[in-house]
């Protein structure tokens, strides 16, 4: 619980617009929908690491690299923030004498990225009905 | 942008990303190199035939050879990993890739009755290229890249003698699609 905490902080910081208050009253149904949105998918690369490993059963470190268009090092900080929150496994090996870093999403990934699809929903429906 | 703009904007989001990671995982890397083999041994038996009728049946054997291979290909390494060959990325790809094709086969018929084979090479490589780079266009980056290849080799065929035709298709059909079958199918698995 202690880490979550500690992830959300740094994750405020990057998307300050979205914890924003509505400032009409309608929206508050969907205020209450974004108070408990997950921030650690919510970030941009880290969202495109979990949809791409949701399509595929597994997908390479480079490949992911090329997908979603980013560094090395941007990606392994990402990935490893969704593996120490159990999101996604990662497993390493050889393939020749390269190196081979593949990942796959966890049941707790998967469970995240329909929760996250839900609260998007959700939102939807809550702007509309007005 | 609203809320609401922007929960619509994750949810496109979402979905373009899991159909990139559709469409280019079901790029077969080792069908490719099947594929270019296939294309060498082409070019090594239509150099002998003589007459442009016997040439061209040589070709377009191998052209019929090409697309099974790779639409096995294609098959395989999505059953692989689990996705169906009529998915959406794979639809967006065949309906792209196929109009180029279609005109190359056209213009072909054209070409051979207005007895003008020389400019065939430079123009199947051409259009192949054209519908690899608009097929790609969402893959990863190194599927459009192998079509700008063909583009520009078929381009530059357009611009030589006759004779080098043959050569020309060996090189496009042949060695660009082993090399970057290897590429493929070592950076992105299979």
């Amino acid at each position: 619980m202690a880490k979550q905490s500690a992830l959300r902080k740094t994750d405020a910081a990057a998307v300050p617009e979205k914890v924003a208050a509505p400032e009409r009253p309608q929206a508050a149904a969907a205020a209450h929908v974004v108070e408990d949105l997950d921030k650690l998918i919510h970030e941009r690369m880290r969202l495109g690491i979990v949809s791409a490993l949701a399509a595929s059963p597994s997908v390479t470190f480079t490949e992911l690299k090329s997908l979603l268009r980013t560094t090395d090092g941007n990606l392994s900080v990402h990935a490893r923030k969704l593996e120490e929150a159990g999101y996604i496994e990662c497993t390493k090996g050889f393939e020749g004498r390269m190196p081979r870093t593949e990942y796959r999403i966890s049941e707790r990934g998967l469970h995240a990225l329909e929760k996250y699809l839900d609260h998007m929903e959700a939102l939807i429906h809550a702007m509309r009905e007005r | 942008m609203g809320l609401h703009q922007r929960a619509m904007e994750n949810l496109r989001f979402i979905r373009e990303t899991m159909e990139r990671t559709g469409s280019f995982t079901a790029v077969p890397g080792w069908g490719g190199v099947l594929v270019g083999l296939s294309a060498l041994a082409a070019a090594v038996a239509a150099s002998y035939r003589a007459t442009p009728g016997g040439w061209l049946a040589i070709w377009f054997a191998e052209g019929m050879l090409a697309m099974a291979i790779a639409a096995l290909a294609m098959k395989h390494k999505a059953e692989k990993a689990g996705e169906t060959l009529l998915s959406a990325p794979a639809r967006k790809f065949a309906l792209s890739f196929a109009p180029p094709l279609l005109a190359g086969a056209l213009l072909t018929f054209i070409l051979v009755e207005a007895g003008q084979p020389a400019i065939i090479p430079g123009m199947w490589l051409l259009l192949y290229g054209t519908g690899i780079v608009t097929g790609g266009a969402f893959s990863v980056d190194i599927v459009p890249v192998m079509g700008l290849c063909f583009m520009a080799l078929g381009a530059l065929a357009l611009f030589c003698p006759p004779a080098w035709g043959n050569a020309f298709l060996a090189t496009g059909f042949g060695g660009l699609h082993v090399a970057f079958g290897i590429l493929i199918a070592r950076r992105h698995g299979g």
